[in-house]
């Protein structure tokens, strides 16, 4: 029975498979095979859809501003969390728990619930339709999450390194950047991984708060689907695009995965 | 660990603080205002205290979203947990596979949510997707935009894809967490598979498996995206859950002061019973 | 109840082996009596807690054979066997009580309800755990833990053996020395064999009647701790046990006499004839030194008072030598000469003694 394990996963891992799969077969197929016939692998293998794609300024400009902003909202989100987790894993203070809670209930907020305050406050402040105004609005839920995990990975630092440190005469910005943030490396690359993740499958809200000039290739995706009529080649290779960054990004983090769950933060 | 108090610790939240509260206060007061008013556009309101959350309470509309939306959280609860956990109980432990495993089986997590919805339509349509003619092939009258049960069963196919490697992972770092010596006592004990799964794994895991849980939960009962691309909520409103039919209300028909309210009391759920898991974990944690 | 037999064993966790440093346990040899009480000793990673894993079942050894009895149980696993095992950190069902966690072998044994209640009582009355009976057991301190993994093993009555895998290791000083007579006390009520493993001299040697002694993979000797003591076998031996460890120190054998740096030194000796060792040193225990008229001149460096015995730090012309002396004794200051009780002074060559 021990020898069978592997077929579990392994149908697990075909079963995942198997949509990415077709999405990359239609990818690389004409909009008339498509439509006409059904089959397993391309019969008239194309690259035309990803020609379109990265020679039309309207796709690759999504690619480059979903990037601009995931980015942008990943260092934000850690740069803030980062003295946040600090404090809560070290000191206590007024109201800490209330805080902590409080913090944790906006990545519950459902976004649907935030979407059309949100377009009218960041058109009162001037901000509809740029990078910032995505990753700003971003931080309700990677924030949270960023000092959630932080705090799980600070809390597992013992606390004699900092007294070591000050002993030893280290003034606090001095230890926090010379030795706290190198010890806490892999919780840094984990919490920047969640960041990059939530930010990046998101749309309601990016949707929501752009339309030009910084509008996530996602929402570029939706609009094209019902305008363009029915170019599902074009929509599958520009969906097939979209799954990169994150593949990549996961390879690099791969290892630190189960170290990140392990801690029990997420 | 024990922490030292220290108000000043304060300072070194405000960053964090200021940004949530910007993108949470402003916009939730804004909510909260729009609950009590009605409007007719310019800027013109009226009070109408909590007639519109009386509306909504009462609408028929709320509640069948309301009942969709337990019963699509429910099934898939049921189904991702015991899935995640069975495969996350039969993944290697070591080796060159362990990594093959976690790169794939992380893939659907990162893919845009709705690539994840475009991406199953493709796959479920009837004539072309590999899904849909593959089980039209077998017999099965299937199609997903016209029929009710279809259309349930594509949802709940397609968040068990999307979502069930979330709870593999977190079961996995569980499972990776228990030291070898359990595992050398039961066998030597005479423990049977059962047992030690019943008596030494799931214990273990109990923690991850809360979370697990509560952000299952929280994400399935605030899910939009997907079934909004791939069913558009349809047929009918046989998939609207409460997200679509919110946005529907706030976007589509401008009704600001009932979806307001409905936000609210939407927004409430989800805390009230977010907070009860945040409890018992806490207790939980306190315990061990 | 069995005696246990270890036939040439020998273990690697790799799958090719090409040198000796590939073997974890090396050839291997060992009889085990029924009922005794036996320690395996040696620092971390020299083989003992393989050798202990190969005992029990967990591990299948690559080569060599395990019999109970005389009866070959190598490829039995551990129900099989039936052994008990403690680890080094408490094992315990946290979500089952006390009483659970004890009838737990016995239930999965499928044994009557009448006699699970009995026997576990019978434990938890030897092990005072009767007033935590029906408390959950994650509940409990680290050597209750302790207490309940050891009740585990001791709840099957026909258990071959019992083992324990550095049992103390998270248990409070203090309490060590409880639990230990507590052990103690237990082997002697219902003499069983028992092997204890440990890197702690004193948990040895206190415990067993007989000691393991490993290093490197390779039984260095097996003896009474007094023959340990007073005879090592090999230097590791010497310098591993007592407290502080043998003095070794190059010397030349020529014509049947031993010499220190030129000086000619008495020993216990009796075949002198050279063979060819690429290296030969003198054994000499702290304690069966003497300052004398003559002899090797040494300078003194340090003397510490342990209260019971000064400890002397001294050094000459070839190293270092320690010397155990009474309290009350006076010491000489500065430069000395000592000599070495001749039936406790060991040849060594390769290590191994010359006898």
């Amino acid at each position: 029975m021990k020898k069978m394990k592997w077929i579990v996963p392994t149908l697990y891992i075909i079963f995942l498979m198997l949509p990415i799969y077709w999405l990359l077969n239609m990818s690389f197929k004409t909009t008339t095979e498509i439509i006409n016939t059904y089959s397993l692998w391309p019969q008239e293998f194309t690259l035309e859809n990803y020609k379109t794609i990265f020679t039309d300024s309207t796709w690759y400009n999504g690619y480059l501003n979903s990037i601009y902003y995931v980015l942008f909202n990943t260092v934000i989100s850690v740069a803030a969390a980062l003295p946040a987790a600090y404090a809560f894993s070290r000191y206590k203070f007024l109201g800490d728990k209330h805080l902590f809670f409080w913090l944790l209930t906006n990545r519950m907020a459902p976004p649907a619930v935030f979407a059309l305050p949100f377009f009218q406050f960041y058109s009162s402040i001037n901000l509809f339709d740029t990078h910032v105004a995505v990753a700003l609005s971003h931080c309700l839920f990677n924030i949270p999450l960023a000092v959630w995990i932080l705090e799980g990975f600070m809390s597992s630092v013992p606390k004699e390194l900092d007294e070591t440190a000050y002993v030893d005469g280290y003034s606090f910005s001095k230890f926090f950047f010379k030795i706290f943030i190198p010890t806490i490396t892999a919780g840094i690359g984990i919490t920047m991984f969640f960041c990059f993740m939530f930010s990046w499958v998101e749309l309601l809200l990016a949707k929501t708060l752009t339309a030009v000039a910084a509008k996530p290739i996602a929402a570029t995706m939706t609009r094209t689907a019902s305008t363009s009529g029915y170019e599902l080649g074009l929509l599958a290779a520009a969906g097939s695009l979209t799954i990169v960054p994150g593949a990549i990004v996961i390879y690099f983090v791969r290892n630190y995965i189960a170290k990140g769950f392990a801690l029990g933060r997420v | 660990m024990n922490k030292t108090i220290n108000q000043k610790a304060w300072f070194f939240v405000v960053p964090v603080f200021v940004l949530v509260a910007f993108n949470a206060v402003i916009p939730l007061m804004t909510v909260v205002n729009y609950s009590f008013q009605e409007t007719f556009g310019n800027n013109v309101f009226m009070w109408e205290g909590t007639r519109w959350f009386k509306q909504i309470l009462q609408s028929e509309r709320f509640h069948a979203a309301l009942g969709r939306q337990f019963l699509f959280t429910g099934i898939i609860l049921v189904i991702q947990i015991p899935l995640g956990i069975a495969i996350a109980l039969s993944m290697p432990k070591e080796g060159p596979w362990v990594s093959v495993c976690l790169v794939l089986m992380s893939m659907p997590l990162l893919i845009p949510w709705n690539v994840v919805g475009a991406m199953w339509n493709i796959f479920a349509l009837p004539e072309i997707g590999f899904l849909g003619h593959t089980l039209n092939g077998l017999g099965f009258d299937y199609n997903f935009t016209q029929q009710i049960g279809d259309a349930w069963f594509t949802t709940i196919l397609m968040d068990v894809w999307h979502w069930t490697s979330l709870v593999v992972l977190l079961s996995y770092a569980g499972l990776m967490s228990i030291q070898p010596a359990y595992y050398q006592a039961a066998e030597i004990d005479g423990a049977s598979r059962w047992s030690v799964f019943r008596y030494i794994e799931l214990p273990k895991m109990k923690k991850v498996l809360t979370i697990a849980i509560l952000l299952r939960f929280m994400d399935s009962f605030m899910i939009y995206t997907e079934p909004f691309v791939l069913t558009g909520g349809g047929p009918g409103n046989a998939t609207a859950f409460l997200s679509i039919d919110l946005v529907k209300m706030a976007l589509g028909q401008f009704d600001l002061g009932p979806a307001a309210a409905m936000s609210l009391i939407y927004f409430f759920i989800v805390l009230l019973v977010c907070w009860v898991f945040y409890n018992l974990m806490m207790k939980n944690e306190e315990q061990s | 109840m069995s005696k246990i037999t270890l036939k040439d064993l020998s273990h690697s966790y790799l799958y090719s082996q090409s040198k000796k440093e590939d073997w974890a346990l090396r050839d291997v040899n060992i009889d085990w009596k029924d009922g005794g009480a036996y320690a395996l000793l040696g620092p971390s990673g020299c083989g003992k807690t393989t050798l202990l894993n190969i005992v029990s079942g967990l591990i299948t050894p690559t080569k060599g054979q395990i019999l109970f009895n005389d009866d070959d149980v190598t490829l039995n696993n551990p129900v099989e066997r039936n052994i008990a095992q403690i680890f080094q950190f408490p094992v315990i069902y946290d979500t089952m009580s006390v009483y659970d966690n004890l009838a737990f072998p016995l239930k999965n044994r499928g044994i009557s309800k009448e006699e699970i209640d009995s026997k576990v009582l019978e434990i938890a009355e030897m092990l005072e755990l009767k007033s935590t009976l029906y408390n959950r057991a994650s509940g409990l301190t680290a050597d209750g833990k302790q207490k309940i993994s050891l009740g585990r093993g001791l709840v099957r009555s026909d258990v071959n053996v019992i083992m324990f895998d550095e049992p103390l290791t998270v248990i409070d000083p203090h309490l060590k020395w409880v639990l230990r007579s507590k052990l103690k006390e237990l082997h002697q009520k219902i003499n069983r064999t028992m092997i204890y493993v440990t890197h702690d001299q004193t948990e040895a040697l206190t415990f067993a009647d007989q000691v393991v002694v490993m290093h490197e993979g390779q039984i260095v000797q097996i003896g009474t701790p007094v023959s340990l003591f007073e005879k090592p076998k090999h230097t590791f031996v010497g310098h591993f046990i007592g407290s502080p460890g043998m003095n070794i120190l190059p010397c030349e054998i020529s014509s049947g006499n031993v010499f220190i740096d030129g000086n000619k030194i008495e020993t216990s000796i009796v075949n002198t004839k050279k063979e060819n060792y690429s290296k030969t040193e003198v054994g000499i225990r702290p304690e069966f030194i003497k300052f004398s008229n003559g002899g090797i001149p040494i300078k003194i460096s340090k003397v510490s008072n342990t209260g019971r015995h000064k400890i002397i730090d001294s050094e000459c012309s070839i190293g270092r030598i320690k010397i155990l002396s009474k309290s009350n004794e006076e010491i000489p200051s500065d430069t000395a000469f000592i000599s070495f009780d001749k039936k406790f002074t060991y040849v060594y060559g390769d290590d191994w003694i010359i006898e």
